[in-house]
């Protein structure tokens, strides 16, 4: 099966499954603290809305990770608090 | 008959929160009620601004002065986190050299009015605000402009009055005035009968229908405007920055669609971009074209802006009134009854003193010098 990076970690993926799909499946459910609190966060609606479960790819921020298709030759990382711009 | 007055406040947005606040402060007895939840019309679609800077001399800049007082008390007795008032200023640029000397003399007036202001160089700028372009032709910063997340101040001012023994109802709404003999006697709702020798008109946009309701008209539009939402950045936009065609686009009476630039950041990262203008009545149709401006003026002010992605869109309707000047007073047309709308895109900055002016009316205190200007018994409201 296919991998992708995720914070030093191989995390495998199914064609076609996004970031989010794969994280879970790999038993992750978050990868996100918020500004302020610091609280976690993951998937909360699953289809590109909410923006809740923003994420670091390929050091680009605030992607969504239940849109982002996984590739082999991604690297994800967790987001501390607000993205860079 | 009861020795406490009785007060209905028909809104729970951020007016009708304010007036229960102070009213219930004064020792009245207030009960407010929303047909829906707290700021879910006009205060929870808005961006929380407390602003000075667009209000020429005259009673609305009085109210603004007042009430930027009253918010910094409030900060101080209710919690500054709770409703995120941030002391953040405002920065109003020009694009010409035309247009920054139109804002001189314009900033030169309101400091002649008791606003501090102070112009402010294109390099200067550049120290102010890192990511604003390059050909700003200058700006006047405005250090008492300031900023809350509307949504929260309303329900903080709500928890206050029913801490101080208000009653608040919500999913109540106001089908009919019982009146007699010129006075009010109760406000009849979907699920009952409130007694009350006082109702205040808090209905926003919708202040004019509730007003026809009571058969006692009030010339209260709404007026639309979109707000754009980005993805959540570091604290890149310091103030509260905006276009100087803004204040003539707000005194405008126009139908027509009007765009000017205002962009800040929040507490959450998320950074706010408006401010579009048009009377389409309460039309919830989205607008690709309205938004696209907003969106290419914001990248004009702020360049590196292209490259954040937007989360969202939302939109809400201010109420307008066609001479420019909020409605809040008594209407010598029914004993008991007043209005407290009118704001158009003030509310939020307005609402503490509108609240203690209601307060004061009610009280039979002496009101505030501005009382007169904003009466609904006013001639241009009479001939509109």
């Amino acid at each position: 099966m296919s991998t992708f990076e995720f914070d030093g970690n191989e995390v495998p993926f199914r064609e076609g499954q996004t970031v989010a799909g794969a994280l879970i499946a790999a038993g992750r459910r978050t990868w996100r603290t918020t500004p302020r609190g610091g609280r976690s966060r993951g998937v909360f609606c699953g289809i590109g809305v909410c923006f809740d479960c923003l994420i670091e790819a390929d050091g680009v921020s605030n992607q969504r990770a239940c849109l982002l298709v996984a590739t082999e030759s991604l690297v994800v990382r967790t987001q501390a608090g607000v993205g860079r711009p | 008959m009861s020795s406490v007055t009785r007060v209905v406040v028909v809104g729970a947005g951020i007016i009708g929160a304010s007036c229960a606040y102070y009213a219930a402060r004064s020792g009245l007895d207030v009960t407010v009620i929303d047909r829906g939840g707290v700021a879910g019309g006009t205060t929870g679609a808005g961006e929380g601004n407390l602003l000075v800077s667009d209000k020429g001399p005259g009673p609305e800049l009085e109210l603004a002065l007042r009430s930027l007082d009253l918010w910094v008390e409030l900060g101080a007795e209710l919690g500054t986190a709770s409703f995120e008032l941030e002391h953040k200023g405002g920065l109003v640029v020009a694009s010409s050299d035309a247009a920054m000397t139109a804002l001189q003399e314009f900033a030169a007036t309101q400091h002649d009015a008791g606003v501090a202001c102070e112009n402010v160089s294109p390099r200067e700028l550049a120290e102010l605000e890192p990511w604003i372009a390059e050909d700003v032709a200058g700006g006047v910063l405005y250090p008492a402009d300031a900023q809350v997340q509307p949504g929260l101040a309303a329900a903080r001012l709500l928890e206050a009055a029913v801490a101080l023994g208000a009653d608040l109802r919500l999913g109540e709404e106001c089908v009919a005035l019982r009146t007699a003999g010129g006075s009010v006697q109760a406000v009849i709702t979907r699920s009952g009968v409130i007694e009350t020798g006082f109702v205040v008109n808090a209905g926003g946009p919708w202040a004019g229908a509730l007003a026809d309701l009571w058969d006692l008209p009030l010339p209260i539009h709404p007026r639309r405007g979109f707000v754009l939402v980005t993805e959540p950045l570091p604290p890149v936009i310091r103030h509260k920055v905006y276009s100087a065609d803004y204040v003539a686009n707000v005194t405008s009476g126009s139908e027509e669609l009007e765009t000017s630039t205002v962009v800040e950041g929040t507490p959450s990262g998320t950074v706010l971009i408006g401010a579009s203008r048009e009377r389409v009545g309460f039309s919830d149709e989205w607008d690709p074209g309205v938004v696209q401006r907003l969106a290419e003026r914001a990248v004009a002010l702020f360049p590196p802006l292209a490259r954040v992605g937007l989360m969202r869109t939302y939109h809400g309707f201010r109420p307008y009134c066609p001479d420019h000047l909020p409605v809040v007073g008594l209407d010598s047309r029914m004993q008991g009854v007043l209005h407290a709308s009118g704001h158009e895109g003030a509310g939020i900055v307005l609402a503490p003193a509108t609240g203690e002016l209601v307060t004061q009316l009610i009280t039979d205190e002496q009101p505030a010098g501005y009382a007169g200007a904003l009466s609904p018994d006013r001639l241009t409201l009479v001939a509109s």
